[in-house]
């Protein structure tokens, strides 16, 4: 919703919330839900409220608990019935500088007595946390420390020993290295919040005096954002893409009628250097995974001419798709996700014309950033949250890679008139095994963003997972996939529930990175010869339709299975009677390549 | 800035806040009127109406207010 997105206008989102949030509730949006408890230091409702309406537009339905006033720790520690009833999804912790109750108080404590100070203050929050993990065994959120805005000593404060600023600065490094530690714990860092928006506008102690609201009532929905974009990174709903325009926008200039030589970018010219850094902050991201397309109005002889250019740091082989064309943005866009095998709202688009971005606004309905300055679009970028990290895999960092390594088997596709020989041709093996422990981050990770290759798309926390990796009640299979190009990592997972002599499909998924490469076909063989281990007879599938995945509707048609039943909304079950199966896949080798568990 | 002008502009916040377009206000109104106008829903009416007359209330004026009419009167001394 175009009044949710970054940047913006929270003293409009304050006043209109209860229409906000019903329109949200009227669009008819499929979303999960997810229950959010929420112990705050400070009053916290209207955290709570504008939280609900960043959620419930990132296709997330709350319901929340809040603690009574100033009760946290009470709450977590002693424990509290209603608390446990609620049983949280994920718990936000919501203290500030205002709820440290160790701050030193005099010059005269010595350095030893400071850090006593600084190791029981945090062992008071330390034992929040052990104690949530033990209960719920849920992803905790922790903000840290604002510094404060008044200052007995002036600079002093900030770094000798009684300083208040200096206490704070020390035990904001403490929580970092505790959520380096500890999975499922995560950082909102409004020490970065009150110093981005600045701590003359973030402190108003009027509205503590009058609320107890920790800081200034307008910078509420900044805070709930903040909390928002990490409660969807965990539940895989970042964006994935960064599709930008080349005029104006990656540099200076309009290279159709400039010329490459005319263009700015380089660090000769202020205009030029300024394209440069915008450059290097995009390649940043690609350093995480997140993968980089090209949306332009332009001959692509022109844009490839401008990528090439000497000072480019982003060259052609960054971007997984590069559209340089005349037609719409919106049809390229679609075009590319069609390419990499996305959904286009997993698209956040860079342009430097307003006009075009209203476009893709309305068209696509996906975040848009108006590059209107370097500066503007590098803050836009970093405070929009899209690619909110929670956690880094060894697939993020290899993922433009394995793109990149897609682009050349659709190149190799092209050489074969059959199918079966191009598929023969990519040489490519899999390793399908039990979860192993170095991988369930990535399995976990992949059960919250598959959407359209998912058959029941059901949803499974780090702990959840680990109760399933554990139990003997489930056949569980990960499945990796290398050909010639490159290693795919894992891209498909399936749990199933055994009940006697039939398997329940509780989870069928595959990354749509390897579609059409016969690995569900793989998959299925290796379920099939584990059941009969087993003694099991029957699998069952589920079917359960959601907007995103149409793709797998007649999967368990195409494995044989008979259709046992179809319900007006879309779901549908089946059935496989496994005495007759016989193997379907004939292009992949299994488990004949030893797979180094990196 | 007349009252009724006032009026007009602070009943469109009242509206906002509470969403219902059939709130009218009057000098004697007062939370008891509005069902959803309780503490919480009254620090957003606060910043709302700060913002709209780009004004501040003093500590003292938002918890002692005791009906609208005494709002009108401090927006009429100090708003824009």
């Amino acid at each position: 919703m175009k009044e949710l997105l970054y940047p913006f206008n929270s003293k409009l989102i304050l006043r209109k919330r209860r229409a906000l949030k019903k329109q949200l509730l009227a669009d008819g949006t499929a979303r999960i839900k997810k229950k959010i408890a929420v112990l705050g230091g400070s009053t916290t409702d209207d955290i709570v409220s504008s939280l609900e309406l960043f959620l419930l537009d990132f296709g997330i339905e709350p319901e929340f608990y809040q603690s009574e006033y100033n009760k946290f720790y009470e709450d977590a520690v002693f424990g509290s019935p209603e608390l446990d009833k609620f049983a949280p999804d994920i718990i936000y912790i919501h203290t500030t500088s205002r709820n440290l109750t160790m701050i030193p108080e005099s010059p005269a404590e010595t350095p030893e007595q400071i850090q006593e100070r600084l190791d029981d203050q945090y062992e008071y929050f330390q034992t929040i946390w052990t104690s949530l993990f033990e209960k719920f065994s849920c992803p905790v959120i922790q903000n840290n420390f604002e510094l404060p805005l008044y200052r007995h000593t002036g600079n002093y404060d900030g770094w000798g020993y009684s300083g208040t600023g200096a206490f704070i600065n020390r035990l904001n490094v403490m929580f970092s290295d505790y959520a380096r530690r500890n999975n499922g714990f995560y950082i909102n860092d409004i020490n970065y919040l009150s110093s981005a928006i600045g701590l003359k506008k973030w402190h108003d102690a009027e509205a503590w005096f009058l609320y107890k609201y920790a800081m200034r009532v307008e910078v509420l929905p900044e805070v709930a954002y903040s909390v928002a974009c990490i409660i969807k990174s965990v539940y895989g709903r970042n964006q994935k893409v960064i599709d930008l325009d080349l005029d104006n926008t990656l540099w200076g200039g309009v290279i159709g009628d400039d010329g490459v030589e005319g263009i700015e970018l380089g660090v000769e010219t202020a205009v030029g250097q300024s394209y440069v850094e915008f450059q290097e902050f995009i390649r940043q991201f690609k350093n995480y995974g997140i993968l980089l397309a090209v949306c332009s109005k332009n001959d692509e002889e022109n844009a490839l001419a401008g990528l090439n250019h000497p000072s480019s740091v982003l060259k052609p082989e960054d971007f997984v798709s590069i559209k340089a064309n005349w037609n719409s943005k919106d049809s390229n866009i679609e075009e590319s996700a069609k390419e990499i095998g996305l959904l286009p709202d997993s698209f956040v688009f860079v342009d430097d014309n307003p006009a075009e971005c209203a476009i893709i606004d309305a068209q696509l309905k996906i975040p848009t950033v108006n590059f209107s300055s370097v500066e503007e679009a590098m803050y836009n970028l970093s405070r929009g949250g899209y690619f909110e990290v929670t956690a880094v895999s060894n697939d993020d960092l290899k993922r433009s890679e394995m793109y990149s390594a897609n682009a050349k088997r659709n190149a190799q596709q092209k050489s074969f008139s059959n199918y079966q020989d191009y598929l023969l041709s990519l040489d490519m093996n899999a390793n399908i095994t039990d979860f192993l422990p170095v991988y369930l981050q990535r399995i976990t990770q992949l059960t919250n963003k598959s959407n359209q290759f998912n058959v029941t798309t059901k949803r499974y926390s780090e702990s959840d997972m680990k109760t399933v990796a554990e139990s003997p009640e489930y056949i569980r299979l990960c499945g990796q996939l290398a050909d010639k190009f490159g290693d795919n990592g894992v891209v498909s997972v399936v749990i199933g529930r055994c009940d006697d002599k039939t398997l329940h499909i509780d989870l069928w998924l595959m990354s749509c990175r390897v579609l059409k490469r016969d690995m569900e076909f793989a998959m299925l063989d290796e379920l099939v010869k584990q059941c009969r281990e087993r003694g099991i007879e029957k699998i069952i599938g589920y079917y359960y339709r959601t907007p995103k995945n149409n793709m797998v509707s007649e999967l368990f048609a195409t494995f044989g299975f008979e259709n046992v039943s179809r319900s007006d909304n879309g779901d549908s079950v089946w059935c496989l009677d496994i005495t007759s199966y016989v193997n379907k896949n004939h292009v992949i080798k299994i488990n004949e390549k030893e797979y180094s568990h990196e | 800035m007349s009252k009724n002008e006032i009026v007009k502009r602070l009943t469109e916040v009242f509206r906002d806040i509470f969403d219902d377009d059939s709130i009218v206000i009057t000098e004697k109104t007062t939370a008891n009127d509005i069902d959803d106008w309780d503490s919480i829903e009254h620090i957003n009416l606060i910043g709302a109406v700060e913002e709209e007359f780009g004004m501040r209330f003093k500590m003292r004026e938002v918890s002692g207010m005791k009906n609208v009419g005494e709002m009108i009167n401090i927006i009429a001394e100090r708003g824009n």
